[in-house]
């Protein structure tokens, strides 16, 4: 087995070294009869690297890559287009094959770069500081929620999300709040070219810990978050911004700045990739520094060695599980290191003028994509506002024209009945999100698929 | 045994304890700070351009159209950037700080840092698996959803379960993810119990998940083998108990030889067992959880399955489920129906495949499909036979290293028989107020990352020390030889060894001062 290092010859010398004759003798504890005698039947033996690549590779080929379609997904994971260097970097091996960084003094590598990509998220976001990352955006999402209860001592337990929230982070924070006796109080989705901010604002009271809106919201729209910090701060509630396409954060206005008390999000956009909805990254920021005790997650900061080099620890451990246990502020311990330093490392290629022109480029193609389409006969534009990504209405079930256009090799948007299965009212309604990575020729092809489709 | 490095030179020629002479060298002090491949480096901030990028992108034209509804961004980001060959040069300057796995021996028990097979990371990079969207049309994703479907069968037949929930996006998710099948199924029946038991050498993850999960969590205390005391474990059951969450083999490195026991005690009691899969690499091919009762397990893909640790992540922690607990697991999963067809359930068909009690869904979209790409990847390569090597080899090594250290250190159950896949010492035996933090940046000098230092809390001082099967005896012996010197000077009470590391890329760090005045993002200090 090419993996395994030791020789027979070895094996025997180590097992004379410990005192055993055979393997069996050390694994005595485990009772006889549940140990097994040999390789576990029905299951294939060691293969070749060239026999699983190949196993691996027809597997790969049964799935259409998004490089190979005029592609138009979103929904909460964007195809953005990755610069080479990206994953170089994260191939090194000294980056690859760390662990997580205990030992400061032989972990600066990941240390550093954590502390960058800290502050670049803080930066993005408008905020003060940001963490060193969670699993994705909707743990991020529920963990701020759970945060937000933290600050109001568990006397506030109501949380009130927008119903233009992405449903799966909606289900995720219901699923935790059954088990942790928040009240959930949700809106249904409307399909209105303009977010309900009056409607949001209606539900928040006196017993709300927290008030969740996502930014730009899952049809595209771009909720007026000021309007709603506000009116969130008036009723003693913090403001969680949900944003899952942190490009948009190049073109409109930071959470931060319009005053959300927590920022999270989903970070796959910078340097991550599609990889089929994992691994993810979680981006986690307060606002204010007064809550960076309540924060969950790893957070790394500067100090000084004993030659008063400069240098950065994981600090303020003391909120974690593996110092409080069951008074911890979450029990993550593993975070999305190897993804953060994709984001870092692209976000550094970037720089200002670059997010700021890549959002540019997204906006104009979204732009010219939605009057491309609003000339289809049976196609409306929803939106009076968004950034990459719109909604548009059809006149028949978006679900079946989905499978349609793949039929035609044209990955042309996710439906909303996908995402809300159990919804009326929705059947008709499309999601179309254009980067940079679509051509006008592909526009044009999601157009004339369309009129034939829909005619 | 070999000398652990060949050039000759020892710790003590340099170790004047000064600071004056750090990184071995008693040469001039450099312009730059940096000791020949010794490379600082500053802070993005402090070099990247706010006017220049390293992407090229098309200027914005003065005539776009704006639909951003009015909430233009106009306040400049603060965000510099590198030129492409500026950029590869600062990551790679700071990699070379970093110490890993490619670099050495990596002994941190309970991590489980093995090497990671490079073709797991050429097929996680097939455009099939890393350009495909979790909501392309199911049609569109088919191999896909079948690398999901054979990754969950290996584990499912790897551990004797039921079922298993795939989504959980590390180890500690996914205990949480077990948790709360525990406590659905629990409710499903009325019953509600409020108490998790964990024992006291339990990882700090287990009583913080049973806290999320909405349980109160009570101790229970180990026996002199440093294993869970049944009769104590008996005596605390009841219909109060919700749950017990053990770890086998256990923090310790040592297998729960009353894991039957505990379990049926526990099912007798109306429980569940909750197992911490987190050193599942020792017994892989072995023996299966399911035949001892286990409930839930959750599997770390980054440690049994040796996907990269990244520096921290990305993990997986998929969910293996008893019969019991499968009907409760969160959706979405896969399914293979008889035509050889995989499904993606979601809430939307959970009834046509029968699942319509899912508690509900703990991440957006389907799990950490790169990794289990990887994971596969590594199963495939083992087999069957090759991972029962594994944990053979794993076993084999911890046990080498227990009997090679335990004359020079204490190992507090060394003398009741065999290891598991991680060799336990205490610090009793050290001598002039030196500490296991000590011998832990002594080791750092000596060129090795050290063990898990400090856990499990039921030891005092407590180095765990995790070599891996991916170790060969040569490497074994050399670290040996490294721990050995470092560990006779402990005991020696070497003052010198309070100041190590001498020759790392930063001496001690002080973290009471990161803690006390944090900084935890870069500020300009021209602008403060």
């Amino acid at each position: 087995m090419r993996y395994l290092p030791l020789t027979d010859t070895d094996r025997g010398e180590m097992l004379a070294k410990v005192g055993a004759s055979t393997i069996d003798d050390l694994f005595v504890d485990v009772p006889e009869e549940a140990r097994l005698s040999g390789p576990i039947e029905g299951l294939p033996m060691h293969a070749s690297e060239m026999a699983v690549e190949k196993h691996m590779r027809r597997l790969s080929k049964k799935n259409l890559a998004a490089a190979d379609a005029p592609f138009f997904i979103g929904a909460g994971a964007y195809r953005h287009h990755v610069p080479a260097s990206v994953d170089h970097i994260i191939q090194r091996g000294e980056f690859l094959t760390a662990y997580t960084p205990y030992q400061p003094e032989i972990a600066q590598g990941t240390l550093q770069m954590l502390f960058e990509f800290q502050t670049q998220v803080a930066r993005l976001y408008g905020c003060a500081v940001a963490n060193a990352s969670m699993y994705d955006g909707s743990t991020a999402c529920w963990e701020a929620v759970a945060m937000a209860g933290r600050v109001a001592r568990g006397k506030k337990r109501k949380v009130v999300l927008s119903g233009a929230l992405h449903p799966h982070y909606a289900e995720v924070v219901r699923t935790m709040a059954k088990f942790t006796e928040d009240e959930i109080a949700d809106a249904p989705l409307a399909l209105q070219p303009q977010p309900d901010n009056d409607g949001l604002i209606a539900r928040i009271d006196e017993n709300t810990s927290c008030v969740v809106v996502q930014y730009p919201d899952i049809l595209g729209r771009i909720p007026d978050l000021a309007k709603i910090a506000e009116a969130a701060h008036e009723k003693g509630a913090l403001l969680i911004a949900v944003n899952t396409e942190p490009v948009a954060l190049g073109a409109i206005q930071s959470p931060g700045e319009l005053g959300a008390d927590i920022v999270v999000g989903e970070g796959q956009s910078i340097g991550v990739g599609l990889q089929f909805g994992g691994p993810y990254l979680g981006l986690f920021a307060v606002r204010d520094e007064k809550h960076v005790r309540m924060m969950p997650g790893r957070l790394c900061g500067e100090t000084r060695d004993a030659e008063d080099k400069r240098g950065f620890v994981l600090t303020l451990s003391t909120r974690e599980q593996h110092i409080r246990r069951e008074k911890a502020t979450s029990n993550i311990c593993t975070n999305s290191g190897l993804c953060a330093l994709a984001f870092n490392v692209h976000m550094t290629l970037l720089g200002e003028k670059g997010i700021r022109r890549l959002a540019a480029e997204n906006h104009r193609l979204a732009c010219h994509a939605a009057d491309r389409l609003a000339k289809v006969p049976g196609i409306a534009v929803l939106n009076d506002s968004f950034f990459n990504e719109f909604t548009v209405t059809l006149a028949r079930d978006a679900r079946e024209v989905v499978r349609t256009l793949a039929d035609r090799g044209i990955l042309g948007g996710v439906s909303l009945g996908r995402l809300y299965p159990n919804s009326d009212g929705l059947d008709g309604a499309l999601l179309v999100a254009v980067t940079e990575t679509t051509t006008e020729e592909d526009i044009d092809a999601l157009a004339s698929a369309l009129e034939e489709v829909l005619s | 045994m070999s000398a652990p490095n060949k050039s000759g030179w020892k710790p003590e020629m340099n170790a004047s304890g000064d600071g004056m002479h750090a990184n071995g060298s008693d040469g001039p002090v450099t312009a730059t700070g940096n000791r020949a491949l010794m490379l600082e480096e500053p802070l993005l901030f402090e070099i990247g351009h706010m006017d220049e990028t390293g992407v090229d992108l098309p200027d914005p034209r003065s005539d776009a159209s704006n639909r951003l509804g009015g909430f233009d961004r106009s306040e400049p980001i603060g965000l510099p950037a590198l030129k492409e060959g500026e950029a590869v040069r600062h990551y790679t300057r700071l990699s070379r700080q970093n110490y890993a796995i490619d670099l050495g021996l990596f002994p941190l028990g309970s991590c489980t840092m093995k090497h990671n097979p490079r073709l797991n990371e050429k097929v996680a990079r097939m455009p099939g698996f890393a350009d495909v969207h979790p909501l392309q049309p199911v049609d569109t994703v088919r191999g896909a959803l079948e690398v999901v479907n054979e990754l969950a069968h290996w584990l499912i037949e790897l551990t004797g379960m039921h079922g298993v929930a795939m989504s959980p996006k590390a180890g500690a998710h996914g205990e949480l993810c077990g948790m709360l099948c525990i406590r659905a199924a629990l409710e499903a029946r009325g019953d509600a119990r409020k108490v998790v038991l964990c024992p006291e050498s339990a990882h700090g993850t287990n009583p913080a998940t049973a806290a999320f999960a909405g349980y109160q969590t009570e101790d229970i205390p180990a026996d002199k083998d440093g294993r869970v005391d049944l009769a104590a474990l008996k005596a605390r059951l009841g219909p109060d108990v919700a749950a017990v969450m053990i770890t086998n083999p256990n923090t310790c490195g040592l297998f729960e030889r009353d894991m039957k026991a505990i379990s049926d005690a526990v099912h007798a009691a109306g429980g569940y067992v909750y197992c911490d899969g987190a050193n599942f690499n020792a017994i892989v091919g072995k023996v299966r959880p399911g035949d001892l009762g286990v409930d839930a397990m959750h599997i770390n893909l980054h440690k049994t399955f040796s996907t990269p640790h990244g520096g921290g992540g990305p993990g997986s922690g998929p969910v293996v489920l008893s019969e019991a607990l499968a009907p409760f697991g969160p959706l979405p999963f896969t399914a293979k129906t008889k035509d050889g067809v995989v499904h993606l359930v979601e809430e939307e068909n959970a009834a046509e495949f029968d699942h319509t009690q899912a508690f509900g869904r703990m991440t957006a979209f389907h799990g950490q499909m790169g990794m289990f790409t990887r994971a596969l990847t590594y199963i495939l390569s083992h087999g069957a036979d090759g991972l029962a090597q594994v944990a053979e080899d794993a076993v084999l090594n911890a046990n080498y290293i227990l009997r090679s250290l335990e004359d020079l250190l204490d190992a507090p159950f060394g003398p009741s028989g065999p290891c598991m896949h991680e060799a336990l010492f205490s610090d009793a035996e050290f001598g002039g107020g030196l500490s296991t933090l000590d011998l832990a940046k002594g080791l750092i000098d000596e060129g090795y990352h050290p063990m898990t230092v400090y856990f499990p809390l039921v030891v005092h001082g407590a180095m765990l020390v995790e070599p891996t099967e991916t170790e060969s005896k040569h490497s074994l012996d050399q670290f040996i030889t490294a721990f050995r010197n470092v560990a006779e000077r402990a005991k020696a009470g070497d003052d010198a060894l309070k100041q190590a590391p001498y020759y790392a890329p930063r001496r001690r760090l002080d973290e009471t001062q990161a803690a006390r005045k944090p900084v935890l993002a870069w500020n300009d200090p021209n602008l403060s």
